[in-house]
Formats: C-alpha cells, sequence, structure tokens
C-alpha cells in the first residue's frame, strides 16, 4: 500500500468520516450511509477507495457484508495517539519559546 | 534532548513526559498565567486561541476556545482541584465537540531536572467514542495539512505539473 494511495483514500472528508464510524466498530453498508443521508451505491464507492487503500476490510454474515477498521491499516488507538503527539509536540515547541523568552526578561529585570 | 514521551497505562490512562531547559517556577507559570497559555497551548499549526481564561486557585475557572481558519472551532472548560507552587497542579476538563467528553482528570508535576524541569502529565485516557470524535475533529485538519505538504512536493519535484 503506497503512501499515495492512502493520502488519496483519506483526501475526501465524508471517507475521514466513514473510518471515525469503524473506529467505533463495523458496520454494514446500510448502516453507515444513514448518518450521511447518501445512498448506498455511493458509499459502496467511498469503501471500495478505501478498501484498496488497505485501510477497510469485510466479511461475510449471510447476505450482509460488514466492513471494520483494517489492523494493519490505520488502527484506531495509533491513529489518535498520532495525533495527540503532534499537538502535544507542538505546543510544546512553543512552550520551550515562551519559557526562552520568560527567562531573558527576568534577567533583564535583576 | 527535549524529547516528548507518551505511553498508555493499562487501557485507563495517559501518562505524557517532557523536559525543559527552564526552572520549575518558571514552567509552572507558564501553565498558570492566561496570557502565557495563550501563547503555546494552540494544538496543530493553524489554530489560534481567542478565549483563555485560566483562574489558577483551588475551584477556579478554566475556559479555552480554539479557532481555525477552515476547520471552525470548539472548547474546553474546567476547574482546579489543588495546586502546589512550583510542583503540582490537579484540575478536571471536558472538551465541546460540540457535545461534552467525559471528564479528563489531569495531574501535573514539575521536578527539577539539572538546570531544568521534567514535566510529567498524567491523565484520563478518553473512551473508544471521545477519541473517535476528537479524530473526526482532528483528523480533517492534520490530513489536509498532509495532502497540501505532498501537493508542494510533486510540484517542486516535477516543474511541468506545478504549472497545473
Amino acid at each position: 500500500m503506497s503512501l499515495d494511495t492512502s493520502f488519496a483514500a483519506l483526501a475526501d472528508p465524508t471517507r475521514r468520516a466513514i473510518l471515525a464510524r469503524l473506529a467505533l466498530g463495523e458496520a454494514t453498508v446500510m448502516e453507515l450511509a444513514k448518518p450521511f443521508h447518501m445512498t448506498q451505491p455511493a458509499i459502496s464507492q467511498h469503501l471500495k477507495v478505501l478498501e484498496q487503500a488497505g485501510l477497510v476490510l469485510q466479511r461475510v454474515e449471510g447476505a450482509k457484508r460488514p466492513r471494520r477498521l483494517a489492523k494493519a491499516g490505520l488502527d484506531a488507538m495509533d491513529q489518535w495517539l498520532a495525533m495527540l503527539r503532534n499537538a502535544l509536540e507542538k505546543n510544546y515547541e512553543r512552550l520551550d519559546g515562551v519559557l526562552a523568552a520568560m527567562q531573558s526578561q527576568d534577567k533583564k529585570r535583576n | 534532548m527535549s524529547k516528548l514521551t507518551l505511553k498508555t497505562e493499562a487501557d485507563t490512562h495517559l501518562v505524557v513526559t517532557r523536559h525543559f531547559a527552564a526552572p520549575p517556577e518558571v514552567v509552572f507559570r507558564a501553565h498558570t498565567d492566561p496570557k502565557l497559555v495563550q501563547q503555546w497551548l494552540l494544538g496543530p499549526e493553524g489554530w489560534s486561541m481567542p478565549v483563555c481564561i485560566n483562574e489558577a486557585r483551588p475551584g477556579g475557572k478554566i475556559r479555552y476556545e480554539w479557532r481555525h481558519p477552515t476547520q471552525g472551532a470548539f472548547h474546553l472548560t474546567g476547574e482546579y482541584v489543588e495546586l502546589v507552587a512550583f510542583s503540582k497542579i490537579v484540575h478536571v476538563e471536558r472538551m465541546f465537540l460540540p457535545d461534552p467528553t467525559p471528564d479528563n482528570h489531569v495531574e501535573t508535576r514539575f521536578e527539577p531536572d539539572g538546570a531544568g524541569t521534567k514535566m510529567t502529565t498524567r491523565m484520563t485516557l478518553p473512551d473508544t467514542k471521545t477519541r473517535a470524535a476528537m479524530l473526526a475533529t482532528g483528523m480533517e485538519h492534520g490530513m489536509e495539512a498532509s495532502y497540501v505538504r505532498l501537493d508542494s512536493m510533486i510540484d517542486n519535484l516535477i516543474p511541468s505539473a506545478a504549472s497545473r
């Protein structure tokens, strides 16, 4: 699975929202279509892109084919931790700057 | 080395550690003076913090609001539980995405570490549903930024592509 395929798959906000929903547990096309007010064929098209990118898997249950997040793709916990790590790293880099400014101001006063 | 470490503890908590090149008193001040907090607690690039209320005393109120030019806005509220100058801050907070998340109990400790400070923050690990809601807000921005970077990388590598 190439980086380009992942980015292309994730560039669409509906597909990102589908992944967020699947992070809560598996779902069928019918279950996914409801909150998005989209037709089932439209959702199926998005799911096809996500499956080709290796991010979503399906299993067979009678007439249904529930989809789930692929473990080897984006694990929901890893995704969330990566997002948090990025936010914290940015915050603490800024804090490094704020602390340096505070200390040089303190030096000037004393 | 100012390296951030992030660990999950059981399935219930998160522990974050970071070293800072300033003594505990300075780092503590940077966490409790709202004018200072507003300069660094901004999250990923692109967000601003129009509201920063931080009443650093037990029972004191916290209110932070963030805004992005294209990704919208969200806020959090909280209360201070305990403060020990300059070594410990205990507070509770919850985010509004826009619905309130469960309360997050946060304990932050500042210890001298050479001439600097070792900061350790222990917080409640959000449940699966809250993590998904946070991802829906944050992932949008994260992936947009990555996709834009990829686009500009391609433009730089293939001069003819830039004239599209």
